[in-house]
């Protein structure tokens, strides 16, 4: 290879990696083109019949891009990526992202669809006043169980450490949900910081381990249809597409109390498209828009109005919309501090033993 | 005269040569790299940030007996995968070596063929291969060797099964290489001194084939150390390696911190293993 070559060669291999590097920057945008909004959700969040008639209506571009976890958008904003003008992290993240300073304030008047809200997510722990973030999506973890196998329907935490399920439970493999629901099974706040508390937690855990099939996050609504577990610990959006599956399948929030959780829309503060972004939340939250969002996603709308507008079918499965008895005794999932480290070691000790 | 020029140039344009794997490697392995060792050094913000404060904490904190055990268990995993491996392996290695040379193309592509898929696939299809009602139970059923369908997946064999299943290609090609050099004169000399079958083997064909054996079991034994998806998906994420330690340190409790010192103290263990191989019987680099 002579000189010139290998020079333009070292040269291509430069331009590639800086094509890398402007590749992984945010979006531009260009004045000569369509506005267009960046808008970053989970990957099942979207679909393609939801975004059309607002790009018509704006006459903007969207641009869709998908995270899989909260952990996953996080790093992402954190690592400095900028240029998404809307963004849907799940409440306990909205705070640390509000405390890392990440978010734009919104403005109230731009988004008269979130005036009303529905019953349970006013004034969310993690932001009060909705000064940063927007609920979009919400419902609750609970317990689903095949009721072919389990006759009488469970109403308690406890079914999930009955002998006669053993191997037949899976178990959610996240630390918090599944602490979460031992300690409000012991009577306790899922957001407590007693050592003693999560330490006997721990060992309810592990005298549980035994029965327990899996711990995922992601396959029980599968491993419920096909019959390989009969009690699943789990957000009851999958549980209710579960159902479609297999109409045994049933839901319940244990009468001890559950979480409740809801995405929330927020607007970066790096977006250079803030009205915009707003125009977008606005219509997200529209009733019509976000019936159709809640029937495809079995996941319950933070508008309140849209819920009359979901078909029957989905609206009074209380897997998607809780009932009066469930709302009573929600609770939400708070940062915990310094105390997350004890529930990170009596997670892995659990994972150990 | 002349020689010695064109040689002093040849010299030079090798150093250009270098250059683009150099950049290539100091700014996406060597920096990355620096960048983990620091933050192994930093503490954790209290929203899981990163605070640039010297502290050895995350170093003593591994020490914990707890995260011991996870670093032995995930030892213990990497020594069977390797073993069994080895003993599959050889065989099939021998085999290949000992085929006629129109054939070893097709066998060496066949041991090549899973790579073509994606590995999470690839474990996905496993998942419904172990599964009570799955191809394996069944087929097992079907014969008569079981009544009941028994649990594999989500156990520790299913782990084990899925380990050996990915790395085994990794111990083939290293013994097939080393296996396919030894000159077939030399077993043939052995017999003629009447060596039994088994004496060929042990003093004959495995010091000859001993290079290949070292390099295939680094192979497997480093990835399967840091085995992540495996576990997580065929043990149903009912214990950890490794792997997923620090992948639960990083994404779950945002600990960089403590992931990094973590993924340092791994990578400390694969070198004194590498160490230890250049001690022992590595006259040969790999």
């Amino acid at each position: 290879m002579n000189k010139l070559t290998m020079t333009k060669f070292i040269g291509g291999v430069f331009l590639l990696v800086a094509v890398i590097l402007v590749a992984c920057q945010a979006p531009s945008d260009d004045p000569m083109r369509r506005k267009t909004l960046y808008y970053f959700t989970w990957s099942d969040y979207v679909g393609p019949e939801l975004l059309e008639p607002f790009e018509r209506q704006t006459g903007t571009k969207v641009v869709v891009d998908t995270f899989s976890s909260n952990e996953e958008l996080l790093a992402k904003l954190q690592s400095g990526a900028s240029g998404y003008d809307v963004t849907v992290p799940s409440d306990f993240m909205v705070s640390v992202m509000m405390k890392q300073g990440l978010l734009a304030e919104l403005d109230p008047a731009r988004i008269p669809n979130a005036r009303r809200l529905a019953v349970g997510l006013e004034n969310l722990p993690v932001d009060p006043e909705h000064r940063f973030s927007v609920p979009y999506l919400w419902g609750t973890v609970g317990i689903g169980y095949d009721s072919n196998v389990i006759p009488t329907p469970p109403d308690s935490w406890a079914v999930l450490w009955d002998e006669r399920y053993k191997g037949k439970i899976s178990m959610l493999n996240d630390q918090r949900e599944v602490f979460g629901a031992v300690l409000r099974s012991m009577g306790h706040s899922m957001n407590t910081r007693e050592p003693a508390i999560i330490e006997a937690a721990k060992a309810k855990l592990l005298q549980q381990k035994p029965l327990v099939r899996t711990y995922t996050s992601d396959h029980f609504d599968q491993m419920l249809a096909s019959g390989e577990v009969v009690l699943a610990h789990g957000w009851g959006g999958p549980v209710a597409r579960a159902m479609a599956l297999k109409p045994s399948i049933k839901y319940v929030v244990p009468k001890e109390g559950a979480t409740i959780w809801a995405d929330c829309l927020v607007v970066p503060k790096t977006s250079r498209n803030k009205e915009l972004a707003m125009q977008f939340i606005n219509y997200l939250l529209d009733r019509e828009v976000a019936a159709r969002t809640s029937e495809r996603l079995m996941f319950a709308s933070a508008n309140p109005e849209a819920k009359a507008l979901v078909k029957p079918a989905v609206r009074d499965n209380p897997a998607v919309y809780p009932d009066e008895t469930a709302l009573g005794h929600l609770e939400w999932m708070m940062d915990v501090g310094e105390t997350l480290r004890l529930y990170d070691r009596a997670w892995t000790e659990l994972k150990m033993k | 005269m002349t020689g010695s020029l064109a040689s002093r140039a040849g010299v030079r344009q090798a150093g250009w040569l270098l250059a683009p794997a150099l950049v290539w490697m100091g700014l996406f392995f060597v920096l990355p790299l620096l960048i983990v060792l620091l933050i192994s050094f930093a503490s954790r913000g209290a929203y899981g940030g990163v605070e640039w404060t010297f502290t050895l904490v995350n170093y003593r904190d591994l020490a914990d007996p707890l995260y011991l055990w996870i670093y032995l268990r995930s030892c213990a995993f990497a020594l069977a995968t390797t073993g069994l491996c080895l003993c599959l392996g050889f065989p099939l290695a021998y085999y290949i070596a000992r085929a006629p040379a129109r054939w070893q193309g097709l066998w060496l592509m066949l041991v090549l063929v899973p790579f073509w898929t994606n590995f999470l696939v690839r474990t996905y299809a496993w998942m419904n291969v172990l599964r009570a009602d799955g191809l394996l139970n069944r087929l097992l059923i079907a014969t008569g060797f079981i009544s009941e369908p028994v649990e594999i997946l989500y156990t520790d064999l299913a782990v084990l099964i899925g380990l050996v299943y990915g790395y085994l290609p990794f111990m083939v090609l290293p013994l097939y290489a080393a296996l396919e050099r030894i000159d077939r004169s030399l077993i043939e000399a052995a017999r003629d001194l009447y060596a039994s079958g088994w004496t060929v083997f042990t003093r004959v064909i495995v010091p000859l084939a001993k290079p290949g054996i070292i390099a295939g079991c680094l192979l497997v034994f480093i990835p399967s150390l840091g085995a992540y998806i495996t576990p997580d998906l065929l043990g149903g994420a009912r214990s950890m390696m490794i792997g997923n330690f620090i992948q639960h340190e990083y994404l779950v409790v945002r600990d960089w911190p403590l992931g990094s010192a973590a993924s340092f103290v791994l990578m400390a263990m694969v070198l004194v293993g590498m160490w230890g191989y250049q001690r022992t019987g590595g006259e040969r680099p790999l």
